[in-house]
């Protein structure tokens, strides 16, 4: 069956290029031509340049002295369902076109929709994290549209009754901007489901459609309009993005379009109450990006202001093209788009009961804002503690180590240390490496007691990072025990004088500064292994003894 | 309520071996027949008999090897052949029928399981989705269109043994009242060719009518198949919305919609719904309500007692009876009603006030739904595709081509309602109403067993008489669409004619029951049908062949 259809879809020439196409191509190919990463830490030191980055901060600075900005997000997160949210398909991104469908996500006629309960249960998950209200009866209804990618001309959505409201999210800002916490409130979650892709091939006077990713689910998150900037409403997404991967709903990659932000943007000198004209920026595949766009686009209506122009200012969606730097028109809108909404017939009511919600509630895991909170507690510093949180992995990793020995400084800084510049070096995650969390805090309790030095520690931890092992089987194996007996120490000390004697003159005759040259080779002598406090302890007492 | 309506049927199963026999019974009640049931004229006095199942009939003949599968499925591909060229009932029919009955054949031979509807040549609507044959939903714009998968109906028609013989003619996409709105042909009703069949299910009521199949599956969305069955002289079942899985059924009103059964007997039209209802995992709104054998009650006449509908409280719908009815479907229906007091029945006349509200609220929200359900046929994915260099023109090609001028009034009507502005003065209201007739149906039925009411205001008309006047057509639901918007199951069942000229026309009435509660009506509908004599719903077009068919579907008296 799969065959005929996929055929029908593959082989047929859609349509040619018309000038609304082209103008929708950018947008979804997006996700394609963007290699920039997701997290919010890496991709800020990827911005372009610091001059730029520098006298675009300071432009805006300057802007939001007369201006106050208001910015609003919509965010669509793809869930990690086993299943398309309303039929048995299963998806994965990436797979051949058209491989991925069956007659209700093709919309085919007589197909019915059959809601995945995975979806509600995700849905629940995150209303509950963003502190919202759920709706104990919630529906679903059609929101109306023709588009080639949209198979029934209308995608299953939810209108007046969405599933949570009147929630919110807290942010920590990093240092870097300025720190401080934030609070943004959530709007509504809604339950929906997503459309296929068109692929406009450059050679053929035709597009093509993809309906693979037609029916998968997705979750919309609007946000109150309580950003006022770049930086904040980056935040915000990556503060979301966490909290989606904490949650194990979704990947939240950007890249796949797996998480997808559009941002309303207006400005409004300061003190005046009513809001500008609002703009919609598309095209937004990573935070900086978001940030960037933002910045870019106050500046430039902050510029129409003063100018005296403020009418042009229009209810319009623009485009962030990464090349130029800046925001475009893609389309201006006409008055409100009506979508002709009303409640689905094919899906009867999504009804919760307390006990459904109660039991999510309590199997929820540790959300990033209270694991930066207990963070905090423990005494780690805001920078540690935005580093540990900001990947769930990360953090797992990080509470794993801590649960058997509670050195929380040492352990935090070998992850962010030597792990994590491994980690970066050879482009694996946390998981992707061989070294487990107990093997690390294993590491830390022998370099605290004594068995191994700190640099064996850091030998060994390589050796586990690449191979795995354990820290006993390692040290037993390259015999890397630390000498600590100050007799054992004595005997290779004596040696090395033995076998150094102009230095020795040369240091008696006040070149104390060859300690370290004894230092050294009595280190070389041990392997490494003597203790290098006992060293320095009986070699100054050596040195020093017949002068 | 549900314990007044078990009761009676255990009594009567209870009561069956002392009963009297059948013949002495007959008399009886001819006896003191009441006069209006004599009003009506009397097409075929002489052939004037029972129906009995067909479905029971080539069960036991092939099971007993009286007969052959493949004997039967000949006989009616032959009548088919004789009577499509007058009738037109069909959009395709299968090319394989006769194997599919050598193959049941076969495995009664070895013995095997062949199912309760072996052998059963079912007739299906075209808008009913078929793997193997096209499923054009009466449509341009779906021509030629073959679906990769069987409606769940369908499926569990297969299972059942069940031969699909073809595809039946409909208004498009089920949108009309006569089936003349179909895109490939006009059917006639086989009581006289000059009529419509009604609609929308039209084929489908036409061909068992006309015996070109044992029974056959409509679509009943505002009366798609109680009205053809009124016209048409056949049995039609309007299941409870969510009793037959709509999975596989191309939607009209998806919240009105509601696959449906035609035979010429209670009986048969029962053994069919038996056979496709039950919850189905592909439609989240059909029901998980467990399925009562409805079967087990098409006892033989000669069990049942004197008055084996006693206690049975009737409410005829006063508002149904009145101004704009025709006067002999008036008195066809006091002489159904007289019928049911004479099984004992209390007949009592009720109103439902909001009974007139329903036809406008009815076409709201089924263009509506409509206007969203057909926004699937853009040209895009399958179907026929008016080609273009331009996205906007690829769509109103496509749409304006492929779709015919009542499925565009129904877009039209539809979209508006839902447009902003206008979504509160049409849509929300008609919802408004939509809970207005469910609450005076469920008091209504709270104290009456069964409503009754004609399944049409008139019987059929002339082809072409109401093609310009969709209004007039629309007016014509106002009997059925009440009951689609409370989601009821009813049964409509011939009860007598109207004059046409020399010849007459059949008159169908309805019976509403409370939701799910189809085994009552089944109930109802055999013993009434059993009971009342001096008919023949047999039409003159095959009247003559039939009596000499080997097949007996009624027992001549
Ligand atoms: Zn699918």
């Amino acid at each position: 069956m799969a065959l005929t259809l996929f055929r029908g879809i593959h082989t047929r020439p859609l349509l040619p290029y018309s000038s609304a196409f082209s103008a929708r191509k950018h947008v979804i190919f997006c996700s394609m031509q963007s290699t920039q990463t997701e997290t919010s830490m890496k991709t800020k030191q990827q911005a372009p340049s610091n001059f730029t980055e520098t006298a675009r901060a300071k432009a805006v600075e300057k802007v939001l002295k007369d201006y106050e900005a208001i910015i609003g997000i919509e965010t669509h997160v793809q869930l990690s369902t086993t299943t398309k949210a309303f039929c048995g398909c299963a998806y994965t991104y990436g797979s051949q076109p058209n491989s991925c469908v069956c007659p209700v996500c093709m919309g085919l006629p007589g197909a019915l929709p059959v809601l995945n309960s995975k979806v509600i249960k995700c849905a629940v998950m995150l209303g509950l994290a963003l502190n919202c209200k759920l709706s104990l009866s919630s529906k679903f209804d059609r929101k109306q549209y023709f588009y080639p990618d949209l198979p029934k001309g209308y995608q299953i959505s939810q209108f007046d009754i969405p599933i949570a409201t009147n929630g919110f999210i807290d942010v920590d800002l990093p240092l870097e901007f300025g720190g401080g916490h934030r609070r943004f409130g959530i709007t509504r979650v809604h339950m929906e489901e997503d459309a296929g892709k068109l692929l406009h091939t450059g050679s053929g006077p035709y597009s093509q459609v993809d309906l693979n990713r037609a029916g998968v689910p997705l979750l919309e998150i609007v946000s109150e309009p309580d950003m006022r900037t770049g930086i904040e409403a980056a935040e915000y997404a990556a503060e979301l993005q966490r909290v989606v991967r904490y949650l194990g709903v979704g990947n939240g990659n950007m890249q796949e379009g797996s998480l997808r932000c559009d941002v309303n943007v207006s400005i409004r000198p300061i003190g005046q109450l009513e809001f500008g004209t609002k703009v919609e920026i598309k095209n937004l595949n990573s935070f900086s990006a978001m940030s960037r766009a933002i910045d870019f686009e106050i500046a430039r209506q902050a510029e129409l202001y003063n100018q005296g122009q403020a009418d042009e200012i229009v209810q319009e969606t623009r485009l962030w093209e990464e090349g130029s730097q800046k925001t475009f028109t893609m389309r201006k809108k006409e008055g409100l788009a009506d979508y002709r909404y009303f409640p689905e017939p094919d899906l009867p009511e999504v009804v919760l009961t307390e006990e459904y919600v109660n039991g999510i509630r309590e199997s929820l895991p540790e959300l990033p804002e209270m694991k930066r909170r207990r963070y905090e507690e423990m005494g780690l510093t805001m920078q540690d503690i935005l580093f540990l949180a900001n990947d769930v992995n990360v953090a797992e990793f990080f509470d794993a180590t801590i649960a058997k020995v509670p050195d929380i400084k040492l352990a935090a800084n070998w992850i962010m240390g030597d792990i994590a510049a491994y980690m970066k070096n050879e482009k694996l995650s946390i998981n992707e490496i061989k070294l487990s969390p107990q093997e690390l805090s294993e590491l830390i309790t022998s370099i605290k007691s004594g068995t191994i030095s700190g640099k064996i520690g850091k030998e060994i931890l390589i050796e586990l990072m690449k191979k795995g092992g354990t820290v006993k089987g390692l040290i037993e194996e390259k015999d890397l025990v630390q000498i600590v007996d100050p007799v054992e120490i004595e005997k290779i000390i004596d040696k090395v004088i033995a076998n150094n004697p102009k230095q020795l003159e040369q240091y008696r005759g006040g070149k104390t500064k060859l300690q370290g040259f004894f230092a050294g080779q009595v280190m070389k002598e041990s392997k490494g292994k003597a203790n290098p406090g006992l060293v320095n302890k009986i070699l100054i007492e050596k040195l020093n003894a017949k002068s | 309520m549900l314990s007044s309506v078990q009761n009676p049927r255990i009594l009567l199963l209870h009561h069956c071996r002392r009963s009297k026999p059948l013949h002495h019974h007959h008399r009886l009640r001819r006896h003191h027949y009441p006069k209006s049931i004599h009003a009506s004229p009397l097409p075929h006095p002489i052939s004037a008999s029972l129906p009995t199942s067909q479905i029971q009939t080539i069960q036991k003949s092939i099971l007993s090897r009286e007969k052959t599968t493949r004997q039967f499925a000949e006989e009616f591909l032959t009548r088919l052949r004789t009577t499509e060229p007058h009738v037109k009932s069909f959009l395709h029919v299968s090319e394989t029928v006769l194997n599919e009955a050598d193959e049941i054949d076969r495995k009664i031979d070895r013995n095997e399981d062949v199912g309760p509807l072996a052998g059963v040549l079912v007739a299906v609507k075209d808008n009913i989705c078929t793997a193997d044959m096209p499923s054009t939903a009466g449509s341009k714009i779906l021509e030629n269109y073959r679906p990769p998968f069987d409606a769940t109906a369908v499926r569990k028609l297969k299972e059942s043994g069940a031969i699909i013989v073809g595809k039946t003619n409909l208004d498009e996409f089920g949108m009309g009242s006569t089936t003349e709105g179909s895109a490939y042909q006009v059917t006639s009703n086989p009581w006289n060719l000059e009529c419509v069949p009604g609609g929308s299910s039209g084929g489908s009521a036409a061909a068992v009518s006309a015996r070109q199949c044992v029974v056959s599956l409509g679509s009943d969305t505002g009366g798609s198949v109680r009205q053809p069955a009124s016209f048409c002289g056949v049995v039609g079942l309007k299941p409870t919305y969510g009793r037959v899985s709509r999975y596989g059924l191309v939607a009209y009103a998806s919240s009105l919609d509601v696959i449906g059964c035609f035979g010429s007997s209670v009986a048969d039209a029962g053994i069919l719904l038996q056979s496709i209802c039950g919850h189905d995992k592909l439609d989240a709104t059909s029901s998980k309500r467990e399925v009562n054998d409805f079967t087990s009650q098409f006892i033989s006449k000669d069990y049942f007692e004197s008055q084996p509908l006693k206690g049975l409280r009737v409410g005829v719908i006063s508002e149904t009876l009145g101004d704009g009815v025709n006067q002999e479907v008036v008195s066809s229906i006091r002489g159904a009603i007289s019928h049911l007091e004479e099984l004992g029945c209390t007949v009592t006349e009720v109103s439902l006030p909001s009974f007139s509200l329903g036809l406008p609220a009815y076409y709201v929200l089924a263009s509506s739904e409509s206007s969203s359900n057909l926004s699937r046929y853009d040209g895009v994915r399958y179907g026929n595709q008016t080609v273009s260099d331009e996205l906007s023109s690829l769509y109103g090609g496509s749409r304006a081509n492929g779709f015919g001028p009542e499925v565009k009034r129904r877009i039209l009507m539809g979209t508006y309602a839902l447009s902003a502005g206008y979504y509160d003065a049409y849509y929300k209201r008609a919802q408004q109403v939509r809970t207005v007739v469910q609450k005076s149906f469920k008091a209504a039925l709270d104290l009456h067993d069964i409503l009754i009411s004609p399944a049409a205001p008139s019987a059929a008309y002339k082809i072409g008489e109401k093609k310009n006047d969709p209004l007039a057509m629309y007016a014509g639901d106002i009997m059925t669409v009440n009951v689609n918007l409370a989601g009821l199951p009813a049964l409509v069942l011939p009860c007598g004619f109207v004059k046409d000229g020399s010849a007459s026309l059949p008159v169908g009435f309805q019976m509403i029951g409370a939701a799910f509660d189809e085994e009552k009506l089944l109930r109802v509908g055999h013993i009434f049908e059993q009971t009342l004599q001096g008919y023949s719903f047999i039409p003159p077009l095959i009247a003559d062949e039939f009596k000499s068919s080997s097949v007996k579907i009624y027992q001549l008296g």
